[in-house]
């Protein structure tokens, strides 16, 4: 039972669960099953339906929490960004859904950053919030990944990008549609610096977010049954006017078509990535810096 | 037989009349009435300065993609000479919703990317609507290379829709495609000019369009989702397109505006398609003073000049 090992110490679980605001009698159905999870047994088993298998979101802090050593991270500053450029409005006005989509998460946009050790290796790790605005990648969520990936090579540091995402923030037209080139522009620094590149893609991550960072690791890990693609679904299914087949699209699919190197278990995530910069890095010796 | 757009109809009309004159005067029929064709010739150029002197950003959508307007394939057959198309991704197929090759450009050898849409229902499909599938960014990213190892500037013309959303698309990964053309477009240490010349749609427009410089015609639009897109998603309702475009800021004017791109080459009044020709040659024009910029530069000064320029977009905006 490997997962257990990997299960986060209750001290801390009281931590976060103490902030948050949970009814004590939630409980939460499985999107695949049904099945019916009570939400402390669904949290101490890092957001994973126990029977199901299926991974639910998880809150981007937690991320954090479960990859860093002892829980322990420095969360990284993101920069300020132009709001509303485009003074864009459709049924509501965009500045109206940044304020609400904060009031929610108590974030300020979707990507946070956070620095520490994983499994005494140095990483910079950032994670998308899909539950900020889909996790659209906009101005802010491409300056915070520039901004993280400028401070792993600051810290000469491997980087982590946790994807969750619809894709581009519409709201800001073209400027959304600028943060591909500008964050493959981070990804290059990375590179050069010879530093370990490690994309998580968790469910969904799709469009502008896919046909960028997401696909331009070193290593690709996707979380069981996560969707990724470039087009949606619906938009597929549209345009050739089709059912699209059993698990299209899904992490399996992916790695059967070459595009994903592991799909890991939530319970082994850690463990693999701690492995993966350790092998990578082992060479430069980075990985022998004391925690 | 000339195409007119919707809210052509005044000119449509006006020139249509012009023409029935001109037949009747042709006839033989002795009538006065060439003073009448001039007033209708003067009324109908009137019209035409006055709709596209203010044309609303659905409206240039719809020039953007005419069917008239001039297509990649007519830019490289004015301007380059010796022109020797590529094909192939070396891994799985030939896609002509991008074309590559290379040739001679006002002297100097290059290599050219481009997108297709076709011109009629038989090219249409050969090209796929200038949709590309993963194959076709994977030969612009095999063009690219090339060019770099034997340091031949690059011209992109940048058309299409959007990348294309299929089965086959998705699971030979058109995301990876997208995102690996991109990123090869940054490392050139060749000088990569784009210019937009009918749609530039979203991550199919921007894996071709990192470019050093990136012009875009005056009727042009550039966005990270179609508008009719756009409206199905944010209003529920694809009618809003109209909306969607207002609100997007995709006209060549606004982008210039936030920065995104360095220049507008002008169309003549009624759009690219009135006279190619002279559209082509100013766009040429263009092309050949934004590579004269680079001559001289070192590689590592042309890389650095890019990704200069795409880390400053939207950090200088006021909200």
């Amino acid at each position: 039972m490997n997962w257990i090992n990997n299960v986060v110490r209750p001290k801390i679980r009281s931590l976060w669960s103490a902030k948050r605001d949970v009814p004590e009698n939630l409980w939460v159905k499985c999107p695949e099953t049904g099945e019916m999870v009570f939400h402390r047994d669904l949290e101490a088993n890092q957001w994973v339906i126990p029977n199901s298998g299926y991974h639910m979101r998880m809150p981007p802090k937690e991320r954090f929490v479960q990859l860093f050593d002892g829980s322990d991270y420095e969360a990284i500053a993101t920069p300020a960004v132009t709001q509303d450029p485009l003074k864009f409005r459709d049924e509501k006005r965009y500045v109206d859904r940044l304020r609400d989509s904060r009031a929610k998460t108590g974030n300020d946009d979707a990507v946070l950053v956070g620095a520490g050790r994983v499994e005494g290796n140095a990483v910079v790790a950032a994670v998308q919030d899909f539950d900020f605005m889909g996790g659209s990648l906009g101005t802010a969520a491409g300056e915070a990944i520039i901004r993280g990936m400028e401070e792993a090579v600051a810290r000469s540091a491997a980087f982590v990008m946790f994807t969750a995402s619809g894709g581009a923030r519409m709201q800001e037209g073209i400027l959304s549609l600028m943060q591909m080139p500008r964050t493959t522009v981070a990804v290059e620094m990375l590179r050069e610096a010879g530093l370990p590149y490690l994309v998580v893609l968790t469910n969904p991550t799709l469009g502008g977010v896919t046909a960028s960072y997401a696909m331009l690791g070193d290593v690709h890990i996707a979380e069981p049954g996560a969707l990724i693609g470039f087009a949606g679904p619906r938009v597929i299914e549209q345009t050739i006017r089709e059912k699209l087949p059993e698990g299209f699209q899904r992490s399996e699919y992916l790695h059967e078509h070459g595009m994903v190197d592991l799909v890991v278990h939530r319970h082994e995530m850690r463990a693999t990535i701690g492995r993966l910069v350790r092998l990578l890095t082992h060479a430069k010796g980075t990985a022998l810096i004391p925690a | 037989m000339r195409s007119y757009l919707d809210f052509e109809k005044p000119i449509a009309d006006l020139e249509g009349k012009v023409q029935e004159l001109k037949a009747l005067a042709d006839s033989g029929n002795a009538l006065p009435i060439d003073d009448d064709i001039a007033k209708l010739e003067t009324s109908a150029a009137q019209a035409l300065a006055d709709i596209y002197t203010r044309l609303t950003p659905w409206q240039k959508a719809q020039v953007a993609r005419h069917p008239d307007r001039p297509h990649a394939v007519h830019y490289i057959e004015k301007l380059i000479s010796d022109w020797t198309p590529l094909s192939g991704d070396r891994n799985f197929g030939e896609d002509a919703a991008i074309l590559a090759g290379l040739g001679s450009f006002r002297g100097r050898p290059v290599a050219v990317i481009g997108q297709e849409k076709g011109h009629d229902t038989q090219t249409r499909i050969r090209h796929n609507f200038g949709m590309a599938r993963p194959e076709g960014y994977r030969k612009a990213i095999r063009i690219m290379e090339m060019a770099d190892r034997f340091n031949l500037p690059l011209i992109s013309l940048v058309d299409t829709a959007g990348a294309y959303p299929g089965i086959g698309a998705e699971e030979r990964g058109q995301a990876e495609a997208i995102a690996r053309s991109t990123q090869a477009c940054l490392r050139l240490g060749v000088p990569i000019v784009s210019v937009v010349i009918g749609e530039g749609g979203s991550g199919g427009a921007i894996a071709i369009a990192t470019a050093n410089r990136v012009f875009m015609l005056e009727h042009s639009i550039y966005s990270v989702i179609s508008p009719e897109g756009a409206a199905s998603i944010l209003w529920k309702d694809s009618a809003k397109a109209q909306d969607a475009a207002m609100n997007m800021r995709i006209t060549a004017q606004d982008l210039v505006r936030f920065g995104i791109i360095d220049g507008i080459i002008e169309e003549p009044v009624g759009g690219a398609h009135r006279s190619p020709d002279q559209v082509i040659e100013a766009v040429g024009g263009v092309i050949e003073a934004a590579f004269a910029t680079f001559d001289g530069k070192s590689r590592d000064d042309i890389r650095a000049d890019r990704r200069r320029k795409f880390l400053a977009i939207g950090r200088e905006l006021k909200a």
